[in-house]
């Protein structure tokens, strides 16, 4: 069941008897596209924690200072 | 069981459980990503028709295999979200369809690539191509019907019904190698003997590849679906906190 490496040189390798064109472009879309596929979602949680916290001290900032406000100025900070 | 279900449809629980599972998933992948690449692209022996092109096989077969996935979990999902109205099901539902259409893709890439040499042709309008082709489409047609509803709850409703009709198109594709003689060849058979036309040496790796590719389709997504969660709990306490805390 195991074969040994399939190839006599480094050369041989890449050229992976004659369709080095078919194999390597099919496996670097694959690997492209793992890497995009995770991190992208990681950026996106990266993007959403950062935002939902600065809407989190915000919000605070408003209510803690909200009594000195006058209603003009809370709507302002709301957009 | 009830309660089991119940639970399974509370996002913070399911955002709690998936963060604790995450990381074994994540090295399970790699692990067998790692093995199956080296060897695919190192140990497996040319085929005697095909030559080194064989290797794609362990691209191509993986994401075309899952690919039959997509739809039954939508719909699955679609299910649980018309009959129970789970919040957690529509969530899963809505990260599905843009995975499964960038899935379908690349399995529809590869096999053109493939093609290519092996058949002389990037493209034919056999059963199994068009079928496919069709489900990319389908899937284009999931994310766009979402997206096109403004009310989030009446295209939670409109996906799912897509999704459950589009299963038709699954069978399609699985038996089309079988109702249309053309190029897609059938699906090869796994023996153990070594004089199978399937060895070990070849098969072996592929089984290995394609619980890598399902675990890396699993493992990206429960990251969309954690998103979902965050984006559409964020009110809620248990969010609030944790964005506090981070």
């Amino acid at each position: 069941m195991f074969e040994s490496i399939q190839f006599s040189s480094f050369g041989d390798f890449v050229e992976m008897g004659g369709y080095a064109f078919n194999v390597w472009s099919v496996y670097a879309l694959f690997l492209l596209f793992f890497f995009i596929n995770l991190y992208f979602p990681m950026l996106k949680r990266k993007q959403i924690m950062r935002e939902k916290k600065r809407r989190l001290l915000v919000n605070r900032e408003k209510v803690s200072i909200g009594s000195k406000l006058s209603n003009n100025e809370m709507d302002k900070n709301d957009s | 069981m009830w309660l089991w279900f119940s639970k399974l449809g509370s996002p913070k629980w399911f955002y709690e459980l998936s963060g604790k599972w995450l990381p074994w998933l994540a090295a399970g992948m790699s692990l067998l990503l790692i093995v199956g690449i080296i060897w695919a692209l190192l140990f497996v022996p040319p085929d005697y028709q095909q030559g080194d092109t064989i290797r794609i096989m362990y691209v191509h077969v993986p994401f075309a295999s899952i690919s039959l996935a997509f739809f039954p979990l939508m719909a699955v999902a679609g299910t649980i979200t018309l009959v129970w109205r789970m919040k957690l099901a529509d969530m899963v539902a809505k990260t599905v369809a843009p995975l499964g259409a960038w899935f379908t893709a690349l399995a529809l890439a590869s096999g053109s690539i493939w093609g290519s040499d092996i058949w002389g042709t990037w493209w034919i309008w056999d059963g199994r191509l068009t079928s496919m082709l069709l489900q990319f489409f389908l899937l284009v047609g999931v994310i766009s019907l979402r997206s096109a509803l403004e009310d989030a709850d009446a295209a939670a409703k409109a996906c799912a019904l897509l999704s459950i009709v589009g299963c038709i198109n699954v069978f399609v594709i699985k038996y089309s190698v079988d109702w249309w003689n053309t190029l897609h060849q059938p699906s090869g058979s796994f023996s153990l003997s070594d004089e199978a036309p399937n060895p070990p040496e070849v098969w072996v790796p592929l089984v290995i590849m394609i619980v890598a590719v399902y675990l890396f389709f699993v493992v990206s997504l429960i990251l969309s679906t954690r998103n979902e969660i965050l984006e559409r709990e964020r009110r809620s306490q248990w969010v609030q906190e944790l964005i506090e805390a981070n």
